[in-house]
């Protein structure tokens, strides 16, 4: 993976000089081990703040929204597939893009390194390969880190950039995954008090906060509901009822949208899985559309899609 | 003033006894972190830990207030009159808070209790709190309180100080309030010489243990209007998704909206914290955002806390190093760089 920083930023200083890019986004090392700080890079002398390694894991789609200028940026298989849906959504345009593809091994959960130290202090995270190590104060652990992907890594399917002007690697191969939806079949078995009880539960220390709906690149409406005070939609008190409405309204709106990239699950400054609305609903994007978001810029996604001779009773 | 000395099972037990004069908080471990928690008596508080994740701002600020019920309904002689909603002010304990939470308190009171205003609950909520503060023996990596006029051990707005010796805790009154506190924990009497000489030894290391230093000295001398239009906010703010984590998670960020909420005849106003990081901070009636971009918005919540506070009361900035915005920004955007952006500007 250390080979993919030197390339990207050699990438981005031949795509900046050249002028073919105004602009490279991509990710720099943070103040905080295992938080990257997405970062905006106009000078080619600027491009060694740009790295590649386990902790890539906000999405940089959300960086281009509405953007204007010609710009360059790093995608891996999730990253790409938000990219497809913004320029189906008009939030930006293919001929602005300079897509450097990254072949994706998945991100370190950070949250469960914190729990695999007992939530010691950590001061470094270090190794890029199928091992990583954390440092801290007064100790030192290694860890194999296909045990410590994130969950939506675990049952990613598309490593790969799904569009690109170029890969700086090989592709990784596509294993065949067990069933992926283990999770929400689970939650389906469930009775509706039971359902409820489980999301209620699952949002109970929401502080509406915000950071999953802002750190989503599907999340660009200039006003979004929950901010409208003309008509109010939901109230902004921390009343559950609210929190609910908020989060299931959410889920809604990123309906045949989401790429599971886990990026609004990552922000969540009290680690609440809310990748468990959007995930039911991508299921039902497979089961009832055959669709997977992101994949291809030739088909329109199911929920803006009319057809006549739809055999939905209710749409005619 | 009154020291006692307790083994962590004899601890919980006196918060047990204490529960009959006051509303004890204390830290507990829910999943991955700890939180402030009223305790009913089952369980026991753990503290060993850095800091709660949340800060005890809610404890005396909460994020939604109710302030005053009402009634639109037109057959009711007190249609359209504002009544005080009720509300728990009675004594309460926050046991487990760090002393950089109770300097948090202390920058909060300018803004709530001053000679121009006083805020009725925050004022009656604060003076009815008992703060028991314990000091930290490993403050996090991320904690710079030393930086801006506190520290590990500071005992600047304490009623009590708590020392963690391992197997037994030492407390200490500071205050009147704090020494009725530790009157009514009953329990062993003071530290003796071993125990004082630990005490001591761990005041000294926990400041050495501080590696975050960061300058502020310059900020007052800064120039206001240069520092506004600084060429580094733009590229300070790109990672920000103006989310409320770093404004809800600090313990000096007071800022609150008042809204309405009617179901029915009956209506609610409600106070809720707000956060300078969201675009409706400001958003006007007529539709005019004086700060529509994130930069702007970034650039008002730093301005705020180590510029306009620092010329407003010429007491430091407004930041108690706790270090929570730092640990917890999604995208990584450090104060303690801003800050030093700023003051070498
Ligand atoms: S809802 Fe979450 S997982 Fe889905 S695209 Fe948005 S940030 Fe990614
Ligand atoms: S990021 Fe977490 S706390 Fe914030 S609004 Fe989303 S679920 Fe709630
Ligand atoms: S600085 Fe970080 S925590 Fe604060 S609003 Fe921006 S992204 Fe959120
Ligand atoms: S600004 Fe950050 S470090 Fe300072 S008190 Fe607030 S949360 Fe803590
Ligand atoms: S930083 Fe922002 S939210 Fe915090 S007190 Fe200042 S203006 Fe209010």
């Amino acid at each position: 993976m250390e080979r993919y920083t030197e390339k990207i930023r050699e990438r981005a200083r031949d795509l900046l000089e050249s002028g073919k890019v105004d602009v490279f986004i991509g990710y720099s090392k943070g103040s905080v081990p295992m938080m990257n700080r997405p970062a905006l890079i106009r000078e080619p002398r600027e491009v060694n703040k740009l790295l590649w390694d386990n902790h890539c894991a906000l999405n940089l789609c959300n960086y281009l929204t509405k953007r204007t200028e010609k710009i360059g940026i790093i995608a891996n298989g999730c990253n790409s597939r938000n990219i497809v849906t913004h320029i189906l959504e008009n939030q930006i345009k293919r001929e602005q893009l300079y897509i450097v593809g990254i072949p994706c091994e998945g991100m370190v959960d950070h949250r469960a390194v914190a729990r695999a130290v007992g939530q010691r202090d950590i001061l470094a995270v270090e190794g890029l390969g199928e091992e990583f190590l954390v440092k801290g104060k007064d100790f030192e652990e290694r860890f194999t880190k296909q045990t410590f992907l994130q969950r939506n890594c675990v049952t990613c399917r598309h490593h790969n950039p799904v569009i690109y002007d170029e890969m700086i690697g090989e592709p990784v191969e596509e294993g065949e995954l067990p069933n992926g939806y283990a999770d929400v079949e689970a939650i389906e078995g469930m009775s509706s008090d039971k359902k409820w009880a489980f999301f209620a539960q699952l949002i109970s220390r929401c502080i509406r906060c915000y950071a999953c709906r802002n750190a989503c690149p599907l999340c660009y409406c200039p006003t979004c509901f929950v901010d409208e005070s003309k008509p109010q939609w939901v109230g902004k008190s921390s009343d559950p009822t609210d929190t609910m409405t908020f989060h299931l309204l959410r889920a809604y709106h990123c309906a045949g949208r989401c790429t599971d990239c886990g990026a609004c699950e990552r922000v969540c400054p009290v680690g609440i899985s809310m990748r468990q609305f959007t995930r039911k609903l991508n299921k039902d994007g497979e089961t009832f559309f055959s669709w997977e978001a992101g994949l291809t810029l030739e088909k329109r996604p199911p929920l803006d899609t009319y057809r006549p001779d739809d055999y939905n009773d209710f749409i005619k | 003033m009154l020291e006692r000395t307790f083994t962590i099972k004899e601890w919980t037990e006196a918060l047990k006894k204490l529960r009959s004069f006051y509303r004890v908080f204390a830290p507990f471990k829910e999943g991955d972190f700890h939180s402030f928690r009223e305790f009913d008596g089952s369980g026991s508080p753990d503290f060993n830990f850095g800091n709660t994740r949340l800060s005890a701002k809610a404890l005396i600020y909460p994020q939604s207030e109710r302030m005053f019920d009402y009634t639109l309904d037109e057959k009711n002689p007190d249609v359209n009159l504002y009544k005080e909603a009720v509300k728990d002010l009675s004594p309460q304990a926050i046991v487990g808070i760090r002393p950089c939470d109770v300097k948090g308190f202390r920058l909060m009171k300018r803004n709530f209790d001053n000679e121009e205003y006083r805020d009725p609950w925050w004022v009656q909520r604060f003076e009815s709190t008992i703060l028991v503060g314990f000091g930290c023996n490993d403050p996090c990596p991320t904690c710079f309180c030393t930086s801006v006029g506190g520290g590990p051990f500071n005992e600047e707005g304490l009623d009590v100080i708590a020392y963690n010796l391992g197997e037994r805790f030492v407390l200490r009154a500071l205050t009147e309030k704090g020494e009725v506190f530790l009157a009514k924990a009953e329990g062993d009497t003071g530290p003796g010489e071993d125990e004082r000489r630990k005490m001591e030894e761990l005041k000294r290391s926990s400041v050495e243990k501080i590696s975050s230093r960061v300058a502020t000295d310059q900020l007052k001398l800064k120039e206001v209007n240069a520092l506004f239009s600084a060429p580094f906010w733009e590229e300070t703010a790109f990672s920000c998704i103006n989310c409320g984590t770093c404004t809800f998670f600090c313990p000096t960020c007071w800022c609150f909206d008042i809204q309405d909420e009617v179901f029915g005849k009956e209506g609610d106003r409600l106070r809720n914290w707000d956060s300078c990081m969201f675009p409706l901070f400001t958003l006007h009636g007529s539709g005019h955002n004086p700060r529509e971009n994130k930069v702007q918005r970034v650039r008002q919540r730093f301005m705020h806390k180590l510029k306009y506070y620092v010329d407003k009361y010429n007491d430091g900035v407004q930041c108690s190093g706790c270090g929570r915005c730092v640990r917890y920004c999604p995208v990584n955007i450090d104060i303690r760089e801003v800050a030093e952006k700023m003051n070498s500007y």
